[in-house]
């Protein structure tokens, strides 16, 4: 009896302390820190998750919100097993950014199984919302279909009706030449070919030889930081756009036109999500940023969306009074309509896509820039509901059709 | 035109010299690697970040100091090469005698030390280093069009390597050189410093990773993991060639550039790993490496 008596208050205790413990929420920024995308996401992110804690007001509603941080060197294994011990640890509850496709792809899965949350800016397949979706995962910044969508539309209207590709070798870079592919196809375009360069490849001369020698008018690159901004680089060292050929750099962040510089990179057109010099909204959350980053860098879109998806995952947390159970977080996420000043207001749809505007954008002349990382014009604006991939078209199992 | 092998001959042309001209910085690199290898016995694996400060030695004399790439040329791999000096008096010294993983650990550790430092202050993605006025633009060659920086890239270094090919095996300073490797000893007899001649050798080799990373610098971004993304394949590439092989590390380099060079165009997948394995190839049937001495 005395046995059962003290076992009773032994579980009463240790209950009053998971509760106590339950005001906990972990945040854990997987990213890569020091490869090709580190400069797009990287401590940035970090950076970016940290001032979303610190906006969020939760520390004043009794919350603690504790941050880590991991570099998945671009390798699947390496972001699963950090993903895994994680959870296993109770070291997260929520995952954010996981730039690289591959990683993001298997990272969803682990998530699903434990049931937390993974809110992903940087990777940019568009399977995450699409053949690959959970109840577990939003995709907020940006996708693959809407990068064709936005640079793929406007060139090949633009009279760009034939494409060669060079795309990087893995999940990414395949998800963006197929949907650009289709975007091309749909505007009476066709693609003449492809190659497929490595993740981190130093030398795009014979890519972009093969691509010269296609006589194809547009030339897109499916590739994106250290890669985009080499291959750019060397397209112009090989007179490509002298030669009457078009350069469509598909996806181009914030830092890659830093790293290229205006003169090489000047009237590439791209497409974000978010542009630090849009609007009061953009620079106030930009200004916040870049006093604290490294050499005053303004964010890319893709720390703007770690920003903007913690903020706004933090907010359900709160009302639903603790992260545990990972599908409820992120149903309430989708029930609440999203505001921030990165992108302003928005909403998020059934399998899991952050809907918000998109922007097509071109680098201005070196003449045109008149400040520190005024580097880009708005040339077009494309609404909240034709940047993203429809519904109809979808083929995450979550859609009711 | 004939086409071969699916592909046009004019196509292959293209590639064949693009290969030459990658081969060139293949063999720039392994030539250093080579020559610090042969005469001491060093696996000096911060050839790579050495590389890499050298075309940011050149991008600090650009930004800061309006320096441009002519005299850049000279100044960096000098700069490098005394820092190169430094490291060879203060540590690597103290590691003659010693087994060659000592040395490999070390300049391993060198190289994470020297890229973290560069990457913590400059960023993942570089930095832009503009081609010289005098080397824009290009010839159409009719099969291909050739960027002259190019073709300057794969000239210069050509030269370079056979200066320094000359240098070690036709004069009097090389046949010093390799006396005070083969019998430090017996060449100190001769009244000749043989720690100095050493400090300088490793000044020599990484004076090259540093010419080679002024080469480097306006065609491909300057930015910190530059040479740790070249030095496994330059590795390779003086394995295949047959450590401490000069000639050997030349051939090699500009043969496996131009095999990555085809194999870019006839299955691209398998580019990265083209020279690996041949390298496993080479070990299999010739273990010294295709031009070196018997072990």
């Amino acid at each position: 009896m005395k046995k059962i008596l003290l076992a009773g208050v032994a579980l009463g205790v240790m209950t009053t302390c998971a509760f106590a413990a339950d005001k906990v929420v972990k945040v854990g920024v997987l990213t890569d820190g020091s490869g090709p995308y580190a400069d797009v996401g990287g401590v940035g992110s970090q950076l970016a998750a940290q001032l979303a804690i610190d906006e969020s007001g939760l520390a004043a509603k009794g919350w603690k919100v504790e941050l880590v941080y991991a570099d998945h060197l671009n390798k699947v294994d390496v972001g699963t097993s950090i993903a895994r011990e994680w959870f296993d640890q109770g070291k997260a509850d929520v995952i954010v950014d996981t730039l690289n496709s591959g990683v993001a792809l298997a990272v969803g899965q682990i998530v699903k199984d434990k049931n937390k949350v993974f809110l992903n800016s940087g990777a940019a397949s568009s399977d995450l919302t699409g053949k690959a979706c959970t109840p577990n995962q939003i995709h907020w910044t940006y996708d693959t279909y809407a990068l064709a969508n936005g640079t793929g539309k406007a060139m090949t209207k633009a009279g760009g009706d034939t494409w060669y590709f060079i795309t990087a070798d893995y999940a990414f870079g395949k998800a963006l030449e197929r949907d650009t592919t289709a975007v091309v196809a749909a505007n009476g375009g066709k693609v003449v070919g492809n190659v497929y360069a490595p993740l981190n490849n130093a030398d795009f001369s014979s890519q972009l030889l093969q691509a010269q020698s296609s006589k194809a008018k547009v030339i897109g690159l499916a590739n994106a930081g250290g890669d985009s901004a080499n291959a750019i680089k060397q397209a112009a060292e090989f007179g490509i756009t002298q030669g009457g050929q078009k350069l469509a750099a598909l996806l181009i962040f914030l830092s890659d036109v830093n790293a290229l510089g205006l003169p090489v990179a000047q009237g590439l057109e791209f497409t974000v999500t978010y542009y630090w010099d849009l609007n009061d909204d953009t620079r106030a959350f930009a200004d916040r940023f870049s006093q604290k980053s490294k050499a005053h860098a303004k964010p890319t879109m893709v720390q703007a969306g770690v920003y903007s998806s913690v903020l706004h995952y933090l907010k359900a947390v709160d009302a639903l009074g603790s992260p545990t159970d990972g599908a409820a977080v992120v149903a309430k996420m989708k029930a609440t309509p999203t505001d921030d000043q990165a992108f302003g207001k928005g909403s998020i749809r059934e399998d899991g896509r952050k809907i918000h505007p998109a922007y097509l954008l071109q680098v201005k002349t070196p003449a045109e820039s008149k400040y520190p990382w005024d580097y880009a014009k708005v040339i077009a604006t494309i609404p909240a509901d034709e940047a993203f991939r429809p519904l109809s078209q979808s083929e995450c199992p979550l859609v009711k059709k | 035109m004939i086409p071969l092998l699916g592909i046009s001959t004019q196509a292959l042309f293209g590639q064949l010299l693009l290969g030459l001209i990658n081969g060139a910085f293949y063999a720039m690199l392994s030539l250093g690697l080579a020559v610090i290898f042969g005469m001491l016995n060093i696996v000096n694996f911060a050839h790579g970040a050495l590389y890499m400060v050298g075309a940011f030695a050149a991008w600090f004399l650009l930004t800061y100091f309006h320096i441009g790439y002519w005299p850049a040329l000279i100044l960096a791999p000098l700069g490098v090469a005394l820092f190169g000096m430094v490291i060879e008096r203060t540590m690597l010294k103290r590691l003659a005698g010693l087994d060659h993983i000592y040395g490999l650990l070390l300049t391993f550790g060198l190289a994470l030390i020297i890229q973290g430092v560069f990457q913590n202050q400059f960023g993942a993605s570089g930095q832009p280093y503009p081609l010289p006025e005098q080397l824009k633009g290009g010839t159409n060659l009719g099969f291909m069009y050739l960027p002259t920086y190019r073709a300057w890239a794969v000239v210069f270094s050509l030269c370079v390597c056979l200066f320094t090919w000359f240098m070690i095996e036709k004069t009097r300073l090389g046949s010093v050189l390799r006396a005070a490797t083969e019998n430090p000893e017996l060449t100190r007899a001769f009244g000749i410093n043989v720690p100095r001649l050493i400090t300088l050798t490793y000044g020599f080799g990484v004076g090259l990773a540093a010419l080679a990373g002024v080469l480097a610098a306006p065609i491909y971004q300057v930015r910190p993991l530059m040479g740790a993304d070249f030095i496994i394949v330059v590795f390779a590439v003086v394995v295949i060639g047959g450590m401490g092989s000069i000639l050997g590390a030349i051939g090699a380099g500009f043969m496996l550039g131009i095999v990555e060079g085809l194999t870019k165009v006839f299955y691209p997948q398998a580019a990265n790993i083209v020279v690996f394995v041949i390298m496993v190839a080479v070990l299999l049937v010739k273990p010294t490496g295709l031009f070196g001495k018997k072990l």
